[in-house]
């Protein structure tokens, strides 16, 4: 659907990108991570024909940017970041421009204005100026902008940066539904976001690319020692230690807290092997009772982190 | 072409959504009005050599403050990332916001003919001048949109674009008043320069190509350099 090779980009004498290439199929959702200042939105800008590449190439099917840039703005829809928009325009009248601009003919405006209006929830404020929504509002609207043409390829810059913690999940859970029949590229510093919503995960730092995975084989590549939590009734911590430090494999056994005889306990293990099944069968044999037993996944933060601090 | 008239459609709207035209409009009248009727009877004649005598001066604040916020105000929000990603070309841009410009300065001329009809009735009326005052003043206004539309795309401050298409427009006007500083030889080259030589004789009623060239030239040179300056953006 999109292959980029190559795209370099320069600000005067600051390199913005560097050499980035990557291939998206249809209907992945792909997240663009990195610090701030990484050149996400750099890389965005340019894919939705915004900035010219100094060198590289970018296609989208079958058209190329510097040949056939209006054919791929049809087929894109963008929302910038922070979603910058007439002021002064009502709601509706900022729409109904979009749609003019964008060719849908006028008896299929209406119908159009009015689904994307409920597919946003953006119904009541259709009569309201811009510039008096607040940001989450704002953000939709600037949704509404960007599918105005059902378009093949959404493209979201930060789409939740700023809002606060229901409005991030309402703006999410547009993006999963849509993302169902949607090539989508989203950009984020929220690692939880990227997590929940992106089946792909691109990390660029300082321009360049240094990790491009499935976000599942992401997580599984960075493999460091194992934590494991669990929580049992019925004993003391002395004599849990003592008897569960003689399973092969943990290293370490540490008490968090202990509440109302229920202690809860972190366990660190040698290596990434999954020894939950012995320590089960460990307890099997007393009378303690087991309330819990959980595994720390390897979060995309410590990947992130790994990969984004290095030099 | 059919983006570039959604954008002259929208700008145009744009311009009576804010207090701008309004503000913009009244003082217009107000100076215009003020200038032209104080003198008028002291000179006992039915012309409106006066006031076309003055819209030059006065364009040359007035276009700028009219253009500044086209494309000044959409860098400083940032909008013309989202103007600029759907499907229009760099030409639709220009067009579609110098053309709302214009037809700005168009609309807000209308009110002023009420000077001619009130002059009408106090005396012989010589309507040829009268209609090729209207005519070059809609020239000047076009070339001085296409100066402000210059002007508002090489920042995205509204108050620096102003002051540049301001210094821009009034230099055109002024430049044929400082021939006595220049040398014999250039003279008729700056006298050609100045927008105001050129506007004098069309107000006089004489409407000659090599005037609206003039007109038709500085346009272009507007809408180019401002169609250069966007590709360079990019």
């Amino acid at each position: 659907m999109i292959r980029v090779e190559g795209l370099t980009k320069y600000y005067n004498d600051l390199c913005a990108v560097d050499q980035i290439s990557f291939d998206i199929s249809k209907g992945e959702i792909m997240g663009l991570l990195g610090p701030n200042g990484a050149g996400k939105t750099t890389t965005l800008q340019m894919l939705t024909g915004f900035l010219r590449p100094t060198s590289g190439s970018i296609r989208v099917k079958d058209y190329n940017i510097d040949e056939h840039s209006l054919q791929i703005k049809k087929l894109l829809g963008y929302l910038p970041e922070s979603a910058p928009l007439y002021h002064d325009m009502l709601v509706y009248d900022y729409l109904d421009y979009v749609a003019n601009i964008r060719g849908i003919n006028s008896s299929k405006k209406i119908s159009r204005i009015r689904y994307l209006a409920d597919l946003c929830g953006i119904i009541e404020v259709m009569h309201k100026p811009i510039g008096e929504l607040s940001k989450g509002f704002k953000q939709r609207v600037g949704l509404a902008h960007a599918m105005m043409n059902d378009p093949e390829i959404l493209v979201f810059d930060e789409p939740t940066s700023g809002l606060d913690p229901n409005q991030i999940i309402e703006i999410r859970d547009i993006i999963k539904q849509i993302g169902k029949e949607k090539t989508i590229i989203l950009s984020t510093h929220i690692l939880s976001e990227a997590e929940a919503t992106c089946d792909r995960i691109v990390i660029i730092n300082q321009g360049k690319i240094v990790a491009d995975d499935s976000t599942e084989a992401l997580k599984q590549s960075v493999k460091g020692k194992n934590l494991i939590n669990i929580s049992l009734e019925n004993v003391g911590f002395e004599s849990v230690k003592q008897q569960l430090l003689t399973i092969d494999g943990i290293e370490d056994i540490v008490q968090v807290n202990e509440d109302n005889g229920i202690l809860n306990l972190k366990l660190t293990c040698r290596s990434s092997a999954d020894i939950r099944g012995d320590i089960y069968r460990n307890i099997r044999q007393t009378d303690w009772i087991l309330l819990e037993i959980h595994q720390e996944a390897q979060t995309l933060e410590k990947i992130f982190r790994k990969l984004t601090r290095e030099n | 072409m059919r983006q570039s008239i959604h954008i002259f459609k929208k700008e145009f709207r744009a311009y009576f959504l804010s207090p701008i035209a309004y503000i913009v409009i009244s003082v217009f009248l107000l100076i215009t009005g003020w200038f032209f009727f104080t003198t008028f009877f002291l000179y006992n004649q039915a012309s409106l050599r006066n006031f076309f005598s003055l819209l030059p001066i006065i364009f040359s604040f007035v276009v700028p403050a009219v253009t500044m916020r086209l494309f000044s105000e959409e860098l400083n929000i940032g909008s013309y990332e989202t103007l600029l990603t759907m499907p229009v070309t760099f030409l639709d841009v220009v067009l579609g916001k110098y053309l709302a410009s214009v037809a700005f300065i168009t609309v807000m001329l209308i009110p002023t003919l009420a000077y001619p009809i009130t002059v009408s009735f106090l005396g012989q009326l010589d309507w040829g001048p009268v209609t090729g005052g209207y005519i070059g003043a809609v020239l000047l206004g076009a070339s001085f949109c296409a100066i402000g539309l210059f002007s508002s795309s090489i920042t995205r401050n509204q108050i620096i674009a102003f002051i540049i298409g301001m210094a821009i427009c009034f230099s055109l006007v002024l430049i044929d008043k400082m021939l006595f500083f220049l040398p014999r030889i250039s003279l008729s080259f700056f006298e050609y320069l100045g927008a105001d030589y050129h506007f004098k004789n069309i107000s006089k009623g004489i409407i000659d190509s090599r005037d609206i060239l003039y007109f038709l030239s500085i346009s272009f040179i507007g809408l180019y350099s401002t169609h250069l300056v966007l590709q360079e953006k990019n």
